[in-house]
């Protein structure tokens, strides 16, 4: 099936989501879109997938105009649309999952779910899957719910599949095993509309690369383009992927954590014996995949975690037991992962966020009450001082773009003297700009002689600022590594194979292919 | 996040569980919303770029229901009474016997119908404009701004009430317990009131300290249940309702609340030094309580918007765990709010005990602490809105009663009233819809031909 967009245009009052774009989707193709945040890809498969009237232009099927009043005409036409929070009732079977809006029913209206379960077997077999009907899908892991994604497309007879930034939540490994699925589900004559802002991921896998900014397309790329080129299409201007860092010159080591253990309230050890020190003047980044620990990590350092044992100490003083104020006052800045849920306070203003963790100090305060000049002044530097696009500081947080509204999370962690520096997924849904400024922020801390912690899942993030590398999987510390370790290194780790081991098969696999 | 389990997560962040269908819409509008906003702060050279909410989109919708009736504008807030109103009038002319008889030949006269509904509406309303503003038959000045010192009288209550409910609300508490804070406020007030004989002055600060110290402990219980065992305040305020009255109506069976040699169920009568001085003379009923009422909005105002302690509160209500991540205490944050929401409603006891009535039977609450909630909504949960809410329910309640007195009109008309805007601020979309006004936040709709459909089907089929 050839998929068509023909000067799609969407707008949204004043604002062009879409200007224009054209796009052809050959059968068998992988065709990604690559983009910033917010540059109008989701909008335009929300156009293709029927969700939103296109303001101008056509869609065509097989070179026959359509239109689609709702995702059901899109998946009627053939398109299939993947999310990226999957679509998935939790505690039903994937055979219910799949047959859920599609019914194989027999008479007297009563459910067919063996014809489902057919059908699935077949589709599993065909493509390798791998996937139990029978299964429950919240026991499944992620990568396996991704399929069953798939295949809830498949079944209907999707020829065009749409895949909204796939790997987000995938391990290395099983990000390889969806592109494997994908490169048989195009020999197969089927094609991908690919998303996604990893370069690496979108060059490894894509037949064409359609690069969106702002809601033009500006450029195809060819898959062997250097990223860099890539990337500067991307963002509109020339971007330095590698940080200018220095090495770094690691001082006392200040913060240490011994046996670190948090249980989750229904007793399961989260984090399981953690033992690591952070010195002055070094970054640590903790990698893994997302739910391995790494919040609870944060969290139990902050004393946001209620069952914690074993010790954490900052330049000697015991942080375990202490409440979120005293860390806080004992000098740890911390950059919550969810800046939206845990980092802000949606509708407070630009200001009042600025001094979230600091409203009861001088000169934000006297006694009990607050001075606005004092805190109207504090906003005003900040906003300045970390370039945060707003309309005011009266602004609601809220109304702010992900890249700014983490730089007033980091404006206001920066603004007191830190004696350690906690940022978890400190670039996560930000913009390509000011993901560089946000980086040498961080480095600019390192080497004024703060220990840090970065804590990402994002391989490519982790190399560029990382000193060191310590892994989690499972609560569990697969060991330290230096931060010029090699992805598969890494990769294998995060699956939870031990430093040395991992570090060995990495080596033999090299030492193979020499 | 369960890292011994073997099924590793989705990201919390992306909303752990798949979303409903609810919340994927909700997610698509939001991205229309942000990058409506986008274009709104973009400024230099180069905008920032609207980025979708890459989290938190499935935020808890109970907290966002709330904020949404809180913080609807107060041009919603107008329209509901206006609107209802109107409604009230045309069931007023629909229940009027004139309009009914002449509603016999309407098809032949139908002006008669009309005219009579008129006069029955406008018969009404006037009526309870006189009696809760402006007395025009009045013959002196005293008499003819009577109506509007009963109008005050009344608010009084309903204004610290609502205060109290208003508070809560912005610490993201639902308190529906006003009531009942408000009975053992009046009780505790009253019976230091009756049973202790103190000096003036001090007597009647020791009442209000008392009626304060009534509702704050009555509320704080609520407070600590939920910071403690995350009880749902709104169930445990509609329970300790029920309590306060049957208590009160114990209380009221014993010896120490009773008047000497009497059974009945009322009190005796609070010593002269425990009442609040009448503010205008005793020619009218408007006592110093409402002195303090006006007091009390100062004070909450203060609280809320430059004190610490209301920005600790504000920020539980808003979103408790960044509070929490920035080290507010979001335990105590409940408790200090539910309690000080008390406190406040126990100054409505006061009121009532030691203004209007003067004595504690277990009336003395009338409907206040229900009235309260829905002033705090028709006021926004600010303390001004709240305010003149209260003063707005004080007029239906004095002027219903002249109503139904000059035009046989029943007050039950103005309880519709009040109920029919409680019911269209709760349904913003409503009014919106009424009188075409846009949402707030959302695309302009129809200047891009912007259409936006519900992703019914993706859940299930996509």
């Amino acid at each position: 099936m050839k998929l068509e967009l023909i000067g799609i245009t969407k707008r949204f009052g004043s604002l062009v989501a879409n200007d224009s774009i054209d796009l052809v989707v050959e059968p068998g193709q992988v065709h990604s879109l690559l983009g910033e945040n917010g540059a109008g890809k989701s909008t335009l498969m929300n156009v293709l997938y029927g969700l939103y009237d296109p303001t101008e232009g056509e869609i065509r099927v097989d070179d026959k105009p359509v239109t689609f009043r709702g995702p059901g005409d899109a998946m009627a036409a053939g398109i299939g649309m993947v999310h990226q929070h999957f679509m998935l009732v939790p505690v039903f079977t994937v055979a219910e999952n799949v047959a859920l809006g599609n019914e194989a029913v027999r008479g007297g209206g009563m459910l067919n779910l063996q014809e489902t379960r057919t059908r699935i077997r077949r589709i599993s077999d065909q493509y390798g899957f791998d996937v139990d009907p029978d299964a429950v899908v919240e026991d499944l892991p992620v990568g396996v719910q991704q399929r069953v994604e798939i295949i809830k497309a498949l079944v209907r007879n999707a020829e065009v599949l749409i895949l909204d930034e796939p790997t987000a939540v995938l391990t290395p490994k099983e990000t390889d095993e969806l592109l494997g699925i994908m490169a048989q589900l195009t020999a197969d004559g089927k094609s991908i509309v690919f998303i996604s802002h990893k370069l690496r991921e979108v060059k490894a896998v894509s037949d064409v690369i359609t690069v969106i900014r702002r809601g033009k397309v500006v450029g195809t790329a060819d898959p062997s383009a250097p990223t860099t080129e890539l990337a500067s299409l991307m963002v509109g201007r020339s971007v330095s992927l590698t940080l200018d860092k220095k090495p770094a010159t690691p001082g006392e080591v200040t913060f240490r954590v011994r046996d670190l253990t948090v249980q989750a309230d229904n007793g399961q050890r989260v984090v399981d014996g953690l033992s690591f020190d952070v010195a002055e003047g070094e970054i640590l980044a903790i990698a893994g995949v997302q739910g391995n620990g790494q919040t609870e990590l944060t969290e139990a350092i902050m004393g946001l975690q209620d069952h914690v044992t074993g010790s954490i100490t900052l330049g000697g003083n015991e942080l375990v037991g202490r409440k979120v104020k005293d860390v806080i006052r004992a000098g740890v800045g911390f950059v919550p992962e969810d800046r939206s849920v845990e980092g802000l306070v949606g509708t407070f203003s630009v200001a009042e966020n600025l001094i979230l963790n600091r409203y009861d100090d001088a000169p934000f305060a006297r006694g009990l009450s607050m001075s606005p000049s004092a805190v109207e002044k504090n906003a005003d530097e900040k906003i300045a001082e970390f370039d945060v696009r707003t309309q005011s500081a009266s602004a609601a947080a809220g109304t702010l773009s992900g890249g700014n509204q983490q730089k007033v999370v980091m404006a206001r962690e920066f603004s007191r003297p830190l004696k350690l520096f906690i940022a978890s997924q400190p670039t996560r849904g930000v913009d390509v700009g000011s993901i560089e400024f946000l980086h040498r922020r961080i480095v600019a801390e390192r080497d004024g002689g703060t220990p840090v912690i970065i804590v990402s899942t994002e391989l490519d993030e982790v190399l560029e600022l990382a000193d060191r590398i310590a892994v989690l999987y499972r609560g569990r510390l697969m060991g330290i590594v230096p931060g010029t370790v090699s992805r598969d290194v890494l990769g294998l780790m995060m699956a939870g194979m031990p430093a040395d081991e991992a570090l060995a098969q990495a080596h033999d696999v090299q030492g193979g292919n020499l | 996040m369960t890292p011994q389990d073997d099924r590793p997560v989705p990201p919390a962040t992306d909303g752990g569980a798949p979303l409903t269908r609810r919340q994927a819409k909700d997610t698509a509008r939001q991205d229309e919303v942000r990058l409506e906003n986008a274009v709104e702060t973009a400024g230099g050279e180069l905008p920032p770029p609207a980025v979708p909410a890459p989290a938190g989109t499935a935020a808890a919708p109970e907290s966002t229901l709330l904020q949404r009736i809180m913080t609807g504008n107060a041009l919603v807030a107008f329209l509901s009474v206006v609107l209802s109103l109107i409604l009230g009038g045309l069931l007023i002319a629909l229940t009027d016997p004139n309009v009914a008889r002449a509603s016999s030949y309407f098809f032949g006269r139908p002006q008669d119908t009309l005219g009579a509904a008129w006069t029955a509406a406008s018969g009404a309303y006037s009526a309870l404009f006189q009696g809760s503003v402006f007395n025009v038959r009045g013959e002196s000045f005293s008499q003819r701004i009577y109506p509007l010192t009963q109008t005050l009288t009344v608010a009084t209550p309903l204004i610290c009430a609502g205060l109290g409910v208003a508070l809560a609300f912005r610490a993201g508490l639902f308190n529906i317990g006003a009531q009942g804070q408000i009975l053992i406020g009046a009780t505790f007030a009253g019976w230091v009131g009756f049973t202790l004989h103190l000096p003036a002055g001090i007597h009647l600060l020791l009442v209000i300290l008392a009626g304060m110290v009534g509702g704050a402990v009555w509320a704080g219980l609520v407070g600590l249940l939920k910071a403690r065992t995350g009880a749902h305040e709104v169930i445990l305020t509609i329970m300790f309702n029920y309590i306060a009255t049957n208590l009160v109506l114990y209380f009221l069976s014993t010896p120490a609340f009773q008047r000497p040699g009497s059974t009945n169920p009322i009190s005796p009568q609070l010593d002269a030094t425990a009442l609040y001085p009448p503010l205008l003379g005793s020619a009218f009923r408007l006592h110093w309580g409402f002195v303090v009422a006006v007091l009390a909005t100062v004070f909450v105002w203060w609280l809320l918007n430059r004190s610490t302690v209301g920005f600790e509160l504000r920020a539980v209500g808003a979103n408790a765990s960044a509070a929490r991540t920035a080290g507010v205490n979001v335990s105590r944050g409940y408790i200090l709010a539910m309690a000080i929401a008390g406190a406040l409603a126990g100054l409505a006891g006061v009121a009532q005990v030691s203004g209007t009535e003067k004595v504690l039977t277990s009336g003395v609450a009338a409907s206040f602490g229900f009235d309260a909630i829905t002033v705090a909504l028709l006021g926004r949960s600010s303390p001004w809105g709240t305010f003149a809410a209260g003063i707005l329910f004080g007029a239906f309640r004095a002027g219903g009663v002249a109503m139904q007195a000059s035009t046989g009109t029943s007050i039950d008309i103005v309880l519709v009233v009040q109920s029919l805007i409680v019911l269209f601020i709760a349904a913003p979309p409503l009014v919106r819809a009424l009188f075409r006004l846009p949402a707030p936040g959302a695309p302009r709709a129809g200047k891009g031909g912007t259409t936006t459909r519900t992703p019914a089907s993706t859940g299930a089929a996509a």
